[in-house]
């Protein structure tokens, strides 16, 4: 009921004689208000390397990094070293977060299920994925199978606990309400349980994105022959400082974009929710 | 639970379709339901929660049930609408003609327990069952959610909706299968005094055209009284007060001849210790 009060409320108030510049002006600026720091830092950051108090075998000028991302562009690198990451990320998501989703449902709904599975899948998510990584590099050498079994790895976890706790959670009177109306099993499961998990579950996916990435990262740098990790290691070899920091910014931008995606999603889906009503 | 399910299939034979009046709407022929509960007991560990009750229930009837709290008002519906069995005892539902029948029994929760992610008139629909297509169920739910007197707020989502027109989308949810047994687990009892009685008025208008048969669980004494033509009072898992209230619907808040029932009911029920 807020959210309309504060629908109708707008209006009336943006009209007021009191008001009228200020708050035209305050909606314009208040756009702008998240870019000020990072366009200020950016701007320092150029004036000090063009300066010369900063060494462009430390930090490149943003300058630099600019051409290097045309460079990167016009020779095909940029977009093929993209691509390769962003399969790698899409793939692991979806291995691992399929495993995860279905883990979850099973054990959220079936006691037999999380006795058999639940107890194992916590001791194995205590391992941090990540010191795995000599052990998967000598089950598959550095081709996309390690990439893959990290990625997913990493995924699996957020989104299993997520989503157990969200089947668990559900409603227990929208249940019975449920099965009251005649709806057992599957029907159940799509029109009560799931939508029910359901904000959990994105919870879990958007955790899952931040880990997805950072498990690519580190596993590109360390056996890849192609995507941006690699990319940024070679230039490391090559001491070409402005190609790493475009590296940098590039997982950023994915990651940030991916962020942007899952909460498009999660609006979508839980529009029923008075949280997301605009 | 699974006895539930297939109540809405066509199944010839377990209940006679409405021929005589053409096309009805609604698919399902409903027809009030009678009760007869014989000697049913309720025990729930060393916990006796229902002690041999005899009850029978005339098709059509609005019967309330009042009582303290504990005192098995709440087992005996949940035995009424199928979501229990009993420790012992018989329950048998039939028709006007006295054969057996399913109840086609709903029941209206103190919560409205909607579905938040389902628009107004799908969570209507859910009452129709899952063997209903989705156009079908539209036109049903948009009817009864009209008789509700809610058709503007069918595509809305019920966070949107004030508590009194929730619960009205539980009723229409309740009602659109047409129901031989209507059971309300105090429906009312979150609602603010004024809407309270607006929804009265809707529940017994509701009964009156539909003539299904009622059973209303509550502690408000008035709210029995007002909507009701039989109030039991149960003590201690036993029938302590059968009184019958035979004035004429629609019934007026402030009736001088219903509070002399409410003074009798109170009486059996405070005055039992």
């Amino acid at each position: 009921m807020t959210a309309y009060d504060v629908v109708t409320d707008r209006p009336s108030r943006r009209r007021s004689w009191v008001w009228p510049a200020l708050s035209a002006r305050h909606i314009r600026l208040k756009g702008l208000l998240p870019f000020v720091v990072p366009i200020l830092l950016v701007l320092v950051w150029q004036v000090f390397s063009s300066a010369g108090w900063i060494s462009t075998r430390v930090m490149p000028a943003p300058t630099d990094v600019a051409a290097a991302f045309i460079d990167q562009v016009l020779s095909g690198a940029l977009f093929h070293n993209v691509a390769v990451s962003g399969a790698r990320a899409l793939a692991g998501l979806a291995v691992g977060g399929t495993i995860g989703l279905l883990l979850g449902i099973a054990n959220g709904v079936s006691k037999l299920s999380e006795q058999l599975t639940d107890t194992s899948l916590q001791m194995l998510r205590t391992i941090p994925h990540l010191a795995m990584i000599p052990l998967v590099i000598l089950w598959f050498g550095i081709g996309e199978e390690s990439k893959l079994f990290l990625t997913s790895l990493g995924v699996l976890f957020p989104i299993y606990l997520n989503t157990f706790h969200g089947v668990r959670n559900v409603d227990r009177e929208l249940i019975e309400m449920g099965r009251i109306y005649g709806m057992n099993g599957w029907t159940l499961f799509r029109k009560v349980i799931l939508p029910g998990a359901l904000p959990s579950i994105f919870v879990g996916l958007r955790y899952a994105l931040g880990i997805m990435w950072l498990t690519l990262i580190v596993s590109e740098s360390i056996a890849a022959s192609s995507g941006i990790g690699h990319m940024a290691n070679q230039a490391r070899e090559f001491m070409m400082t402005d190609v790493v920091v475009l590296s940098l910014l590039i997982y950023a931008a994915l990651g940030k974009l991916a962020d942007v995606i899952a909460r498009a999603m999660e609006r979508h889906a839980l529009s029923w929710n008075p949280v997301y009503q605009r | 639970m699974s006895g539930y399910v297939s109540r809405y299939a066509p199944r010839p034979g377990t209940i006679e379709p409405m021929g005589e009046h053409g096309q009805t709407v609604f698919a399902e022929a409903t027809e009030p339901v009678s009760i007869e509960l014989r000697r049913i007991a309720q025990t729930f560990g060393q916990n006796r929660v229902l002690r041999g009750i005899d009850l029978d229930v005339p098709a059509g009837q609005f019967l309330a049930i009042v009582g303290k709290s504990g005192c098995g008002k709440s087992t005996l519906l949940r035995l009424l609408v199928g979501l229990d069995r009993p420790t012992s005892g018989s329950l048998r539902f039939a028709d006007r003609s006295g054969d057996t029948v399913e109840a086609n029994a709903r029941i209206v929760f103190q919560e409205p327990r909607l579905l938040p992610w389902a628009r107004v008139v799908d969570n209507v629909a859910v009452g129709l069952g899952q063997d209903v297509d989705e156009n079908t169920a539209r036109v049903k739910a948009l009817m009864v959610l009209d008789d509700v007197q809610l058709s503007d707020k069918a595509d809305q989502w019920p966070a949107r909706l004030s508590g009194g027109q929730r619960q009205r989308v539980a009723l229409a949810r309740a009602l659109v299968s047409r129901p031989g047994l209507l059971v309300f687990d105090e429906p009312l009892g979150a609602l603010d005094a004024l809407t309270r009685i607006t929804m009265q008025q809707l529940v017994s208008r509701v009964w009156r055209e539909l003539g299904f048969t009622a059973v209303l669980v509550t502690h408000d004494v008035s709210e029995a009284v007002h909507l009701a033509d039989r109030v039991i009072v149960l003590d201690g898992g036993k029938v302590a007060l059968d009184l019958e209230i035979p004035a004429d619907h629609p019934r007026h808040h402030g009736d001088p001849d219903l509070a002399v029932f409410e003074r009798r009911l109170l009486d059996a029920i405070l005055g039992g210790h």
